[in-house]
């Protein structure tokens, strides 16, 4: 399989190399965006299956990356995606101190979402 | 202007101990485990002590503990845990600027907010349910001449609560009161940003409550807030965070059926009809203090009025009014009682305001004033600083549509009433808004129609005790800060008695 040229979300090297030593000590990955207070506006890092994801949810990405051999599934409520889905995500990673039940939190460590608008291409393939 | 010593200086208010453990059972315990993590004060970077690094085992070792400690307290007359309550309020009246302080230095927040809001918020709030829960009383419903329906109040036992980092001790005040005056052992868990400010608390009041009725276990939320989160020994779960987490939760509760109450957070719009512009007068000037209260707390609200929704006819004079006034909130040292705004609580949540600056700009919001992290030099000069941020732009941009958690609000224009109610619906939440108008017939009107749970009308960002707070939407479940919050700690207990010697007739 290879990876889909147009994506909706990318994942920096920085949170990669994170994703790797995640997948090293939990094994299989999911993200959930979250919204709202505190924590939120910021994705969630779960075992797979952790959350469990409904018919109110939407699968934006199966993200790739080295050394981790499952997709790592990308994941936001659908209401969320109807405001989120002209813009593209970028997974990166910042220092920082806890963030809801993510696992990367007790390494020192935050996923972060940075963002920008899709290119008319971008939209046009994942936005028909 | 005062500056208070940061903690553990020469004259200091007080002082952070240099290593925190668990408060479990009326003592202070290590984690079983061993480990600590760093807790750095957001004004400077600069970490001050360590904090107890819990997991499953110290959830296990509160439970324990809490249980031990509920049946007795849960058979307290309402009148002794009212006394306790209100000691602990008065405790905290006794402290109130060390705690003003402690809370500043782990939070960031400026003191001026914490000596006047924060803390004698949460005093209020002990004293309003040591009153509230001696006046509570259980019914009866005399069903016919026979048969009398009693409802007694019963505590649920062991609860579990998970606090947020915006207001450490207020938020934790928010869920402590209820559930103890409602005859609860509570086991609770700080946000991991924010983990000793509690703990300062707790070594001030924790005599005054019977060992095991009020455990503390700290530590990251997936080592310490899931395994709390997720017993099937807690008969309810009280959250205030975000969606994603307040779902895992609920699924969490679902497992064991148990209730929970959640508070998830809003984008909550603040309006301003034409009319507060008829005149320049004391009014008018209320009515921008109200537009930049979206600064209060560097933004860290889960009710800030991050979106400002202006009427046509006054808008330019108005945005240019408010503008002004932002430019002259002063930012500077939290602990300097002339500052109004201080550092926001954490790296992260720096790095994802700064993000939200940029896609704004990117979907092409104009930046009226601010955009850009402050840098306050010298001692601060590691500290999370942000410039008070006005964007305008319009409701469907992304940062119309998302908590920031910042000191950033965007604005946009309306037409005319529908108008301003189509945009203030038309967001995923609903737990604050605001409205500014001299007709009191439009604030009705606006208040009914807005969907949110707090209507601030001509008024914003208070949070007295008899208030009900809570959202609709996806804003949460439940109502705190008033006395309806009481039932959400009890179960209800239905004697049913018949009165008649007669057998029913069936058999």
């Amino acid at each position: 399989m290879t990876t889909p040229e147009v994506s909706r979300v990318a994942v920096t090297p920085a949170a990669a190399g994170l994703l790797r030593e995640l997948y090293a000590a939990h094994g299989p990955l999911m993200f959930h965006q979250s919204g709202g207070c505190c924590d939120g506006s910021s994705p969630m890092c779960y075992v797979e299956g952790e959350f469990r994801t409904g018919a109110s949810d939407v699968l934006l990405a199966a993200l790739r990356v080295n050394g981790v051999p499952e997709p790592v599934t990308f994941w936001m409520s659908a209401a969320q995606f109807g405001r989120w889905r002209h813009t593209h995500l970028t997974v990166d990673v910042v220092p920082g101190r806890g963030g809801g039940f993510s696992l990367e939190a007790p390494e020192g460590v935050r996923f972060l979402i940075r963002s920008r608008l899709l290119t008319s291409e971008e939209n046009a393939a994942l936005n028909p | 202007m005062t500056r208070f010593a940061a903690p553990g200086e020469p004259g200091a208010t007080m002082s952070y101990l240099p290593r925190y453990d668990h408060w479990i059972g009326g003592e202070w315990v290590p984690p079983a485990r061993g480990r600590y993590f760093e807790n750095p004060t957001p004004v400077t970077g600069q970490t001050f002590c360590e904090v107890a690094r819990g997991t499953a085992d110290d959830i296990e070792h509160a439970l324990d503990a809490a249980h031990g400690a509920a049946p007795a307290w849960g058979r307290t007359s309402a009148a002794e845990r009212a006394g306790v309550l209100n000691k602990i309020a008065d405790r905290m009246q006794e402290n109130l600027e060390a705690l003003a302080v402690a809370e500043t230095w782990e939070n960031g927040k400026p003191v001026r907010e914490t000596l006047a809001a924060d803390i004698p918020l949460a005093i209020d709030h002990f004293r309003y349910f040591a009153g509230v829960i001696r006046a509570q009383e259980g019914s009866l419903a005399e069903l016919d001449d026979d048969t009398v329906a009693y409802h007694f109040h019963e505590p649920l036992g062991v609860v579990g609560q998970i606090i947020p980092w915006n207001f450490p001790i207020l938020m934790a005040t928010w869920k402590l009161a209820p559930a103890l005056a409602a005859g609860n052992a509570v086991v609770l868990k700080p946000a991991e940003q924010t983990p000793t400010s509690i703990l300062y608390l707790m070594s001030l009041v924790g005599d005054l409550i019977p060992p095991g009725v009020v455990n503390v276990v700290n530590g990251f939320g997936v080592e310490a807030g899931k395994p709390l989160a997720s017993s099937p020994r807690v008969a309810k779960v009280a959250f205030t965070g975000e969606t994603t987490t307040g779902r895992l939760i609920m699924q969490y509760a679902s497992e064991n059926i148990k209730p929970v109450t959640l508070e998830l957070g809003g984008k909550s719009p603040n309006i301003f009809f034409d009319d507060v512009s008829a005149a320049r007068d004391d009014f008018y000037d209320k009515a921008l203090e109200g537009f930049t209260m979206f600064a209060l707390n560097q933004g860290e609200v889960c009710t800030c009025p991050s979106r400002a929704v202006i009427q046509q006819g006054h808008y330019r004079d108005f945005v240019a009014d408010a503008v002004a006034r932002t430019e002259k909130v002063t930012q500077g040292h939290p602990l300097d009682t002339g500052t109004m705004i201080g550092a926001q609580a954490s790296n992260d949540q720096l790095e994802k305001i700064l993000s939200y600056v940029d896609i704004g700009q990117a979907e092409g919001a104009k930046v009226l004033t601010g955009g850009h992290r402050a840098d306050r030099g010298g001692e601060l000069a590691g500290g999370y600083y942000v410039q008070p941020t006005i964007f305008e732009g319009n409701n469907s941009m992304r940062i119309f549509q998302e908590e920031i958690f910042g000191p950033v609000v965007s604005v946009t224009s309306f037409a005319d009433f529908a108008d301003a109610i189509k945009i203030a619906n038309d967001t995923l939440y609903g737990l604050g808004a605001g409205v500014w108008t001299r007709d009191m017939n439009t604030a009705y009107r606006a208040g009914r129609a807005i969907q949110a749970g707090r209507v601030w009308t001509n008024s914003y960002h208070l949070y007295p005790a008899h208030a009900a707070f809570g959202g609709y939407k996806g804003s949460g479940i439940g109502r705190e800060t008033h006395k309806m919050m009481l039932e959400h700690y009890q179960q209800t207990k239905n004697l049913l008695v018949s009165y008649s010697p007669k057998a029913m007739g069936f058999f």
